[in-house]
């Protein structure tokens, strides 16, 4: 079976926003994802759709389909060329925020992956990678 | 022409097939494969007649390179015997020992033929031993592997089993508890609930964990997760046998189940009723005594 | 611009959500929302998101924002209809909706508004009586 290659998409609204959920859906369907685990993650790319938005500035989001010797998901990867977090342990705890957000979206990202990995530079944008099992 | 010792081996298997076929079943039977019931002659002969002859042809091949497509037949027909092994009950032990004890057999084997030039015995010995030790590993590795299959699938039958959502009453659902609490079950559980929830429109579920030995952080955590997404859908739950040692531990944990509970599932279903201004009266009249 | 509509029910208003949210369509929400209790006196506002796949933080603080207003406005706010897989999620995030109260479906909500309201009556007479 192939798989679906990689696909990269704009945020640059908040319309692209919605267009990345749909996205993630469909893949986390064709990785055979359960209802539950498709709406984890299709909840944390909105979370961060959305950060790279509203802090980054915009940027991009790159959606794979992963197959690892039959473990399969759906890998997403969310760039920007934003200021950058100073502090990213503080930014990945629950409530803190430095615009008017609630506080949960990079926190909340995480605890709805199974992979997550964020680098981020001063000045050098912000890249964050997600990823859910089946 | 000179043969190759592995031709001459698949020789010597051809021509004392019966005699040796006869040695290795003793052998067998002796070491207990046959007591348990669990096989009988007839089969374990088979399999060894098949085993013999899927190694003969191997052999014949000039082959001893148990990796090599020649011995995949062998290899199938030993991951098969240890499959059925798996789920017959047989140890570890018994497994490997139907390829370990045709070592005796196939050695006196070697010794009565006169194939062999006396100074090469030791030589064609050692190969057998270093063939036979590899076919017998590859048992204990694919007997290891249906068992371990084997516990996959009656984990997943346990948890499926064991998470049964009752009604109780119109509305009124009970998720009665047993065993212990990780994190997968868990959620097994949690999306069998909600889901009831949703499609009998219950507003009262009662989680009833008399059935759960321990309560320890996660397990709480869990607990306290699936009250609040039961809550999100518009349904309350409460939780119900909680045993005087897990109410300890919780609170030397510093775990706080911030939501209704009650000592018994009966208490419980007390509270659901009267919140859905419901109650339970004894009937006048003894039915019994009408007849 | 896009709207969602509000139907008025007897004396609560119903907001049936069926598309994907975007941003703006969710802070005209609020604001159209607000207005309408105010014209119509509403005592209840119940949110149906049964038809929502996901909700996420950003709507999961408007359903939060609605129920606060509508509170200072005396009216309720019942958020309806929430999916398991929903409800799961919004857990895992960290959304607890404290807030916010929740019914099965909208006959529930209906319910659950009718009787508070109807208590709130009930205190307002027996005030008066003494």
């Amino acid at each position: 079976m192939s798989t679906t290659p990689p696909d990269t998409l704009p945020i640059r609204t908040s319309d692209d926003v919605v267009f990345v959920r749909q996205q993630v859906r469909l893949r986390a369907v064709q990785a055979g994802l359960g209802l539950v685990d498709q709406t984890k993650i299709v909840t944390a790319a909105s979370e961060l759709a959305r950060n790279t938005l509203d802090y980054g500035g915009g940027g991009t989001v790159t959606l794979s389909s992963i197959d690892d010797n039959g473990r399969r998901g759906v890998r997403l990867v969310f760039e920007d060329q934003g200021p950058g977090i100073p502090d990213i342990p503080l930014a990945l705890q629950d409530g803190y925020t430095t615009g008017n957000g609630l506080g949960l979206g990079l926190s909340g990202a995480k605890r709805l992956s199974n992979e997550f990995r964020i680098e981020s530079a001063l000045g050098g944008g912000t890249r964050v990678m997600i990823a859910r099992w089946k | 022409m000179p043969r190759s010792t592995l031709a001459v081996l698949a020789q010597l298997l051809a021509d004392q097939e019966a005699s040796i076929v006869k040695e290795w079943l003793e052998t067998l039977s002796t070491g207990g494969q046959l007591q348990s019931g669990r096989i009988r002659e007839p089969e374990l002969r088979t399999q060894c007649t098949s085993f013999l002859q899927g190694l003969r042809t191997a052999l014949a091949q000039d082959s001893n390179d148990t990796a090599a497509p020649a011995f995949a037949p062998v290899k199938q027909l030993l991951a098969d015997i240890s499959k059925s092994r798996a789920i017959q009950g047989f140890s570890p032990t018994e497994t490997a020992m139907f390829v370990f004890s045709l070592k005796q057999p196939l050695v006196n084997a070697i010794n009565r033929s006169e194939l062999f030039a006396a100074n090469s015995l030791a030589g064609v010995v050692w190969q057998v031993t270093l063939l036979l030790d590899t076919l017998g590993l590859y048992t204990m590795d694919e007997y290891q592997k249906s068992r371990e299959q084997v516990i996959i699938r009656q984990q997943r039958e346990i948890s499926e089993l064991s998470t049964p959502v009752v009604k109780l009453w119109d509305g009124v659902l009970a998720l009665p508890l047993i065993g212990t609490l990780d994190s997968e079950r868990t959620q097994v559980v949690m999306e069998n609930l909600l889901q009831s929830i949703v499609e009998q429109g219950a507003e009262i579920a009662i989680i009833d964990i008399t059935g759960v030995p321990t309560v320890d952080t996660l397990t709480a955590q869990h607990l306290l997760k699936t009250v609040a997404a039961a809550r999100l859908m518009g349904a309350d739950c409460i939780v119900s046998g909680i045993r005087p040692q897990i109410a300890q531990t919780m609170v030397h944990l510093g775990l706080e189940l911030n939501v209704v509970s009650k000592a018994t599932l009966a208490d419980a279903f007390a509270v659901a009723l009267k919140r859905l201004n419901r109650t339970v009266v004894s009937l006048k009249t003894d039915p019994r005594q009408q007849a | 611009m896009d709207r969602i509509p509000i139907l008025k029910l007897g004396d609560a208003l119903l907001v049936t959500i069926q598309v994907d949210m975007h941003d703006r369509l969710a802070t005209a929400l609020e604001e159209d929302l607000t207005n309408r209790i105010v014209k119509h006196k509403a005592h209840g506002v119940l949110i149906d998101i049964s038809a929502l796949e996901i909700v996420d933080s950003f709507i999961g603080r408007m359903l939060d924002n609605i129920a606060a207003v509508s509170r200072v406005l005396d009216a309720d706010t019942v958020v309806v209809g929430m999916r398991p897989a929903v409800a799961i999620t919004l857990v895992e995030l960290g959304l607890s909706l404290a807030g916010v109260r929740t019914a099965l479906n909208v006959e529930r909500g209906m319910e659950l508004i009718r009787l508070r309201h109807g208590a709130a009556e009930r205190d307002v007479d027996v005030d008066n009586a003494s």
